[in-house]
């Protein structure tokens, strides 16, 4: 009798909620719990989060916060400020697009998309930290080129193929070239990484090949 | 009974040990899921030990009572009550814990302090995997939650104390070392500005302004120890202005002291201040704290360089450890078409111009890969060429001499009195060589028209060219400079026999030559002064750095701000577009500023020893410069159509920094190692040289053993081979390196043949496998046709 009137109250407050959950959801509440009861008591779960968020990314509290204000903009009415009622929430790839840093990004959809857990682009508050941690100065060379290989991988098969190599390109000179050069780079690029000769560029040759750019690390980098 | 539950007990807390070490193997190595016999025997003890903790319950009724109390209450929220479950069964888990690990062996105890140093490895580690945040989440919680729960238990044993101790140590470090990283980049400054810049530029323009941003950092830390360790010491201890008659504005000079115009020329009080040599006393001990004045001076004016040395060398490193190599053309297109859009972008002119620069290049590009390069008249080339470095040296050498010419001549002026002259001739050195600075970089620019170089290349000649310009000018400035000392050193002498006259006429010849009779006090403003080139030393650097500054300026508001403002508002009534045509707006000189920021820099640290003040003048100029240049950038600049860097590395800036740092150094230490100190003026003044008073603290200040010590160390028998060791260790690590790049270089044609011999595997593979098609086909059409006939046959048969 006690325990089902106990369980009542915790539906009851459940239901209060007034976000949706997703069904994943209930992996979130045990996180919680551990953090409210490990950590001490704070007033809002957004300073909580910015301090586990410090073990898993390149960013400082003050940037995480900030970040948090960035992501809220975005969709004000999806996202809330209070993080306490550990809301799911995802804004959709349309308003992420459009934020100052990506939107002359002609990549920027394949870069919002590879971070989102969906492959559709939606991304949680949790994606959005990730994404500017790994594009910040911060992140290392190692960590950037598996990103950025998943980011030129237009069709997902973790090879980098020929049409990967052409959609890359026109979407890089906005289709000036004319085809025969399209083809003739993308030839050339192919012939200069891959190493074990299947005409694609796998994630070793891949690799290889960005290690030794002098500006790779200066260019994928987006500061927030 | 009672054994049997004991050992119960044990096997119980056996198991449980047993089933942590396994958890911890079990999350280490997510892949292998080995199970072994110890796993089974675990399983089962586990069982054993849920089983014996839902049996005993005389440890369990604290938490029954609680878990009843708590489900009666149900008025309180949930989350509370959830909350206490956690805590009740993590006390309890502790109490178990702690219980079994204390019976541990110690190679278990070994080993779970190892899984625990691993957990802490993981997490510290966690930020650089490529994992979802999601997962990234999971496991920090997981390592932290063992962390905690075995970290305070496995104290419990021998040396538990000593262990708790050294975890609470380390974790109130980690805090600290966290809490410090925030500050240090709370306090970054201009982020955002930068960040501006660079959505509207680019990263090549903003990494002008990231390197002003680090020479400040630099430059604030020199003044620091300028500031802290002479002027404030001599400012507060050191005895006041007027006491003594290097302190004090000769009385000659009294009149005008006050004057703006001498104010700004640095001399008057200016000059009698804290701020130059010439002020510091030659006391060696000043004040209450007995604090070493000239010791510190000596010092600081070699920590400086010191400071700058390790800095400019440690992000040289560390530059190049970023880097993958040097510049490669191996990858040249797999290069263009991954790295060449700099996300850092987010102007949408700037973009269009980005677009348009990289479909540019990879044309360029396409048309060198396709035609072979065409055989130019090459005598024509090369004779062109070396017309051009001819009148490049012409040009050179031309600078040189003029600068030379203007300072013997600022000397005349001097010697007859400036007062005679108008504002040109006052400042006629520093003029031209500003001048000197900003229009020889636009000939250079007009004659390497005629080199026809790829365009890299011809700004990699540029920057050299503009680089020994600076260069010559300096040091042609530096031997007129030499000159003026050995002329006021000769005046010394003079002075000297002047003073002596001047003192006997002050007793009026009433005591003898020999006498030491006090002398009658006399106001110090009326007592002759020696020369002091060292102050006049510091005082042409500040007068070269300010007027450097002010040409910068001017230049940047006349070049930038007045044409950029022509341009817009004459465009509507003049015969052909401006702004497409030829003044159009101005492009960022990317090079030209870092160019003129190093040797700004390599003028203070050649006169900061003679004028404490540079650094403190630097900083002021840095941060006015930061904001102004921000500014001019934002509003009169347009972004680069063609993005070219100087080297793939960002070390080539470095590089130069360094050697300009070598070199600005070299003439501060010859004057300091040779020329004797001026009599009147300064901390080393009486000594014969500055040196000595290394010298001087050594025998005084330290026990004698350790002069002793000093003595043999500096015997030349000793430093000799020492030399020549390090001579022995820079060419062993010199042939290691190139053993290293050769290997290299043999592991890259291995890898092209291994990629060679891969296609042609894959190509006979194909074809194979072709072939075997064919081959197949062939045998099923010969088996259908086969078939085919003998059906005939067997029906003939049958009719």
């Amino acid at each position: 009798m006690a325990t089902s009137h106990a369980s009542a109250t915790v539906s009851s407050h459940a239901k209060a909620a007034p976000y949706p959950k997703l069904h994943d959801s209930r992996r979130l509440s045990p996180l919680l719990e551990w953090m409210r009861h490990h950590i001490e008591p704070l007033e809002s779960l957004t300073a909580l989060e910015t301090t586990i968020f410090k073990d898993c990314t390149y960013f400082t509290r003050k940037e995480i916060l900030r970040l948090h204000g960035r992501y809220h903009e975005l969709a004000p009415h999806l996202v809330p400020l209070d993080y306490t009622n550990e809301p799911d929430v995802k804004v959709p790839l349309a308003l992420i697009v459009n934020m100052p840093e990506l939107k002359e990004n002609p990549f920027r959809t394949r870069i919002v998309e590879s971070f989102s857990e969906d492959g559709m682009g939606n991304l949680s508050f949790n994606d959005f930290v990730d994404m500017f941690s790994v594009l910040s100065e911060m992140a290392p060379r190692e960590l950037k080129a598996i990103y950025a290989f998943k980011i030129y991988d237009f069709n997902v098969d973790n090879f980098l193929c020929k049409e990967d190599l052409e959609k890359t390109l026109n979407k890089l000179t906005k289709e000036e070239l004319t085809p025969e050069e399209v083809t003739l780079v993308c030839e050339k690029s192919i012939e200069e990484s891959d190493l074990d000769g299947d005409n694609k560029l796998s994630f070793a040759d891949f690799e290889n090949m960005i290690s030794r750019a002098p500006e790779f690390l200066s260019t994928f980098h987006i500061r927030i | 009974m009672d054994e049997e539950s004991q050992n119960q007990k044990k096997k119980g807390k056996h198991g449980k040990v047993k089933k942590l070490l396994k958890d911890e193997k079990d999350t280490r190595n997510h892949k292998r899921q080995g199970t072994s016999k110890t796993e089974v025997e675990i399983n089962t003890n586990q069982k054993k030990v849920k089983k014996k903790q839902e049996d005993e319950p005389p440890q369990r009724d604290k938490g029954d009572k609680k878990r009843k109390v708590k489900a009666e209450a149900s008025s309180e929220s949930s989350d509370l009550s959830d909350v206490e479950e956690l805590t009740e069964e993590e006390e309890e888990d502790e109490e178990v814990v702690g219980m079994v690990v204390g019976a541990l062996t110690p190679e278990e105890l070994e080993k779970l302090k190892e899984a625990v140093d691993d957990r802490k490895k993981l997490v510290s580690t966690l930020r650089g995997k490529p994992w979802s945040m999601m997962k990234k989440l999971q496991t920090l919680k997981e390592s932290q939650e063992f962390v905690e729960k075995y970290e305070g238990a496995l104290g419990k044993g021998r040396g538990r104390k000593l262990y708790a101790y050294k975890v609470m140590m380390s974790k109130k470090w980690m805090k600290f070392l966290r809490d410090f990283d925030n500050f240090t980049t709370a306090c970054i400054p201009w982020e955002m500005k930068i960040k501006d810049i660079e959505s509207h530029f680019g990263s090549s323009v903003a990494s002008y302004f990231i390197f002003l941003r680090w020479m400040y950092g630099v430059n604030i830390i020199l003044f620091g120890l300028t500031f802290g360790l002479v002027m404030v010491p001599e400012a507060l201890m050191g005895r006041p202005y007027g006491s003594i008659p290097r302190k004090t504005v000769p009385r000659a000079e009294e009149a005008n002291a006050m004057d703006f115009a001498v104010l700004w020329d640095f001399g008057g009080f200016a000059k009698y201040s804290v701020l130059f040599y010439g002020y510091y006393n030659s006391q060696r001990t000043v004040g209450w704290l007995k604090f070493r004045m000239p010791l510190s001076y000596f010092l600081v004016g070699v920590g400086t360089v010191g400071y700058s040395y390790m800095v400019v060398i440690r992000r040289m490193a560390r530059n190049a450890n970023e880097q993958g190599g040097g510049d490669d053309t191996s990858f040249n297109f797999s290069w263009k078409t991954f790295t060449s859009w700099d996300y850092l972008i987010g102007n949408s002119e700037t973009a269009d111009n980005k677009f348009a620069s990289i479909t540019t290049i990879f044309k360029e590009a396409i048309v060198e890969e396709q035609e072979s390069r065409k055989d130019d008249n090459i005598h024509l080339t090369r004779f062109l060429r070396v017309l051009a470095n001819f009148l490049v040296l012409c040009c050179l050498a031309g600078s040189g001499y003029l600068i030379y010419y203007v300072v013997r001549r600022s000397q005349k002026f001097t010697l007859a009195g400036l007062e005679n002259y108008g504002w040109w001739e006052r400042n006629e050195v520093n003029m031209v060589m500003s001048l000197l600075g900003m229009f020889c970089p636009m000939l250079f620019d007009v004659i390497s028209s005629l080199e026809n170089y790829h365009p890299r290349v011809a700004l990699q000649w540029q920057l050299g060219r503009i680089f020994a310009l600076f260069l010559g000018n300096l040091y042609t400035f530096i031997i007129a400079l030499m000159d003026e000392i050995n002329l006021k050193r000769k005046e010394e002498e003079i002075v000297k026999l002047n003073m002596t006259t001047w003192e006997a006429s002050l007793y009026n010849g009433t005591l003898g030559e020999n006498s030491t009779a006090p002398s009658i006090t006399a106001d110090p403003a009326d007592v002759p002064r020696g020369p002091c080139w060292e102050t006049m030393v510091g005082q042409e650097f500040v007068r070269l750095i300010i007027s450097d500054t002010m040409t910068t300026y001017v230049t940047l508001l006349i070049g930038d701000f007045f044409r950029a403002l022509i341009v817009r508002f004459l465009n509507y009534c003049w015969c052909w577009d401006l702004e497409a045509g030829f003044p159009s707006y101005s492009e960022f000189d990317v090079s030209g500023n870092v160019l003129g920021l190093i040797f700004n820099q390599g003028m203070i640290w050649m006169g900061a020893f003679y004028a404490p003040c540079l650094p403190a003048l630097n900083v002021l100029r840095l941060h006015v410069s930061m904001y102004l240049q921000c500014w001019a950038v934002m509003c009169c600049n347009v972004p680069q159509e063609r993005v070219f860097k100087a080297s793939g590395s960002n070390n080539f800036y470095m590089a130069m920094l360094l050697v300009i740092l070598f070199l600005s150094t070299l003439p501060a230490i010859y004057t300091i190692v040779t020329i004797p100190p001026s009599f009147d003026c300064g901390p080393f003044s009486g000594k014969s040289r500055m040196i000595d008073v290394i010298q001087e603290t050594l025998e005084t200040d330290f026990p004698a053993w350790i002069g002793k010590v000093f003595s043999y160390v500096s015997n030349p028998g000793l430093i000799l081979p020492f030399l020549l060791l390090l001579v022995l260790a820079i060419y062993y690590l010199h042939s290691i390196s190139k053993t290293y790049k050769q290997f290299n270089l043999d592991l890259k044609k291995k890898l092209q043949t291994q990629n060679e011999e891969n296609k042609k595997k894959n190509k006979r593979a194909a074809l194979k496998a072709a072939n075997d098609l064919e081959e197949a086909r062939n045998a099923s059409t010969q088996l259908q046709l086969e078939q085919q006939s003998k059906n005939a046959s067997s029906r003939g048969m049958d009719l």
